[in-house]
């Protein structure tokens, strides 16, 4: 489709909606009939003051008109107007600019989301390098032993009355070292290798891991179980390489079972195209608790119209033992995530059911409603210690209704490494990244 | 009578490399490799300088300081952390515990045994 089809189109519709003639609408705005003609047809290119004049004489807006491929640019354009604080005089003429220059536009365009793609990446990488176990144990590896080749080496080199024997030992000790750094450098190549191209998509490193990359091959709903399928029945599990991956795929794939025969998923379905992801409404049809009704609707949202749905579970020191991420709100591979998210303040309020906005912070900082609660699990016995776990749901931005919108809007982060709000006062250490908002 | 420094490392090549180094230089070199352990055989018999690696088997270099400086034997024992470890954050966490110097691996030898020497008569 041409790149102002749809512009076109519209001036078209416009024109004979308010009955207006095309030459008379041309001669309105200083063009020709013949002129207008391929523009309506969608055989040129329109943008700038020849938009606005035909906008005026139609009595519209101009964006209304250019709405489309061309909105979707502008868009764009002024977001990263926002994100470099962009001079407004200069805002004012992006449409013309546009116009003038498709092209360049789109290549803006295009870097604009390269540049935020990368810082992404950046952060998603920053994060493994800091914490990744593999890696911080490889370069350490190497560099102990590249410590050891070095000194020897200097030895040998500094000291030419070295007794033989003593030369002997070293240069069997420069051997071995070498042997073990090249075994470490194979190692640590065949380990990034693995990941090259895509840094979103990283090598499975734990358990946890493992069956994270298990459940977002399967868009997180295991349709077998809904059936009452057994866990053991359960396919690709072979992707589920440690014994330890497998065990917490079995306690999964229990707990989903469950979750499927108490809340029904044709049941939770009619719940949600009535209310909407209303996590309460569907604790308290079922008779199940908030966190089982969060973890149903994140099962099952690829099945439910109300869009992506996110949610995060951790115990009681922080750690996060349950991931299902939804896009713009990033969340950490390794370490502490942001100590304001809402999952975090239910800590503080035990049993409690939390509901915040808030916004992520990055270039294109997003809105999403989230529901948490933290939850003591009933003891088994006496003189145990409490298991306090926390869930957080979240949802994109539609699931914001009107009444809810007037609730307080809560700036949070991933981590404070990758975060840009150098104001934050729960900042534990300084950011990678440029200050932002 | 030769002083003597404490060399807690568990690479044994580095071990020996540096014994060699020191030890031509007229130092009496003990080494000690488990972490665990490391507090009660400096505090046994706390030696002129003690070398210290960061990350060891049993217990970090960064405890192992930390309980060293607090009890009077070993208060003011003069520690050079060598360490891979080379993160700002962990030079900050070493000079927090009360550490005397502070290396990088890899290291140079002439910088070891300057280092060691000068913290000797400090």
């Amino acid at each position: 489709m041409p790149r102002s089809a749809l512009t076109g189109t519209r001036i078209r519709e416009r024109r004979l909606m308010l009955s207006i003639r095309q030459g008379v609408l041309a001669q309105t705005v200083g063009i020709s009939s013949s002129y207008l003609n391929l523009i309506e047809h969608n055989r040129r290119r329109i943008g700038g003051k020849v938009l606005i004049d035909l906008a005026a004489a139609l009595d519209v807006d101009p964006t209304s008109l250019s709405q489309g491929v061309e909105g979707a640019v502008l868009d764009t354009l002024r977001e990263a107007a926002d994100d470099h604080d962009m001079a407004s005089e200069d805002l004012t003429r992006l449409e013309e600019f546009v116009g003038r220059f498709p092209g360049l536009a789109d290549l803006l365009v295009s870097l604009y989301r390269r540049s935020n793609d990368l810082d992404r990446a950046v952060g998603e990488l920053s994060d493994r390098l800091t914490h990744d176990p593999f890696l911080s144990a490889s370069m350490h590896e190497v560099l102990s032993t590249v410590t050891a080749i070095r000194s020897t080496a200097s030895i040998l080199r500094d000291t030419p009355d070295i007794d033989p024997e003593w030369r002997g030992r070293f240069q069997r000790n420069i051997h071995e070292e070498s042997v073990r750094l090249a075994e470490s450098a194979d190692a640590l190549v065949q380990y990034l290798d693995a990941d090259s191209g895509d840094a979103s998509s990283v090598t499975a490193t734990t358990p946890h891991e493992e069956l994270d990359t298990y459940l977002a091959g399967h868009e997180y709903h295991l349709a077998p179980l809904e059936t009452g399928q057994q866990a053991a029945q359960m396919p690709d599990t072979s992707r589920l390489k440690s014994s330890a991956g497998q065990s917490l795929a079995r306690d999964y794939f229990d707990r989903y079972r469950h979750d499927a025969v108490a809340m029904p998923l044709d049941r939770v379905q009619s719940i949600v195209a009535e209310m909407g992801a209303a996590p309460m409404a569907i604790a308290q049809h079922f008779g199940v608790d908030l966190i089982s009704a969060f973890r149903r609707l994140a099962s099952i949202a690829a099945t439910l119209t109300i869009g992506p749905v996110g949610l995060v579970i951790c115990d009681a020191s922080g750690t996060l033992t349950f991931r299902k991420p939804i896009d713009g709100f990033p969340l950490p591979r390794y370490g502490a995530a942001c100590p304001l998210w809402t999952l975090y303040q239910s800590l503080t309020q035990p049993s409690v059911p939390l509901r915040r906005i808030v916004a992520m912070a990055g270039r294109n900082p997003k809105r999403f409603l989230t529901y948490a609660i933290s939850q003591l699990s009933l003891p088994t016995a006496f003189d145990q210690p409490p298991v306090i776990q926390a869930a957080m749901l979240i949802l994109p931005d539609t699931a914001i209704s009107d009444d809810l919108g007037v609730l307080p809007e809560t700036p949070v982060g991933t981590s404070c490494r990758i975060c840009a709000r150098a104001a934050c006062a729960a900042r534990r250490e300084p950011s990678i990244l440029a200050q932002g908002s | 009578m030769p002083k003597r420094v404490l060399l807690v490392e568990d690479e044994p090549n580095i071990i020996e490399a540096i014994r060699f180094i020191l030890s031509r230089d007229g130092w009496d070199v003990r080494s000690h490799s488990d972490g665990a352990t490391a507090v009660a055989t400096v505090t046994a018999m706390p030696p002129d300088v003690l070398i210290l690696d960061a990350m060891l088997p049993g217990r970090s270099g960064f405890d192992i300081l930390k309980d060293l400086r607090s009890q009077p034997e070993t208060s003011a024992l003069p520690v050079l952390m060598l360490t891979a470890k080379g993160q700002v954050k962990d030079r900050e966490m070493a000079e927090a515990y009360g550490v005397s110097e502070f290396m990088t691996k890899p290291f140079s030898n002439a910088d070891v045994l300057a280092t060691v020497n000068a913290l000797a008569v400090k």
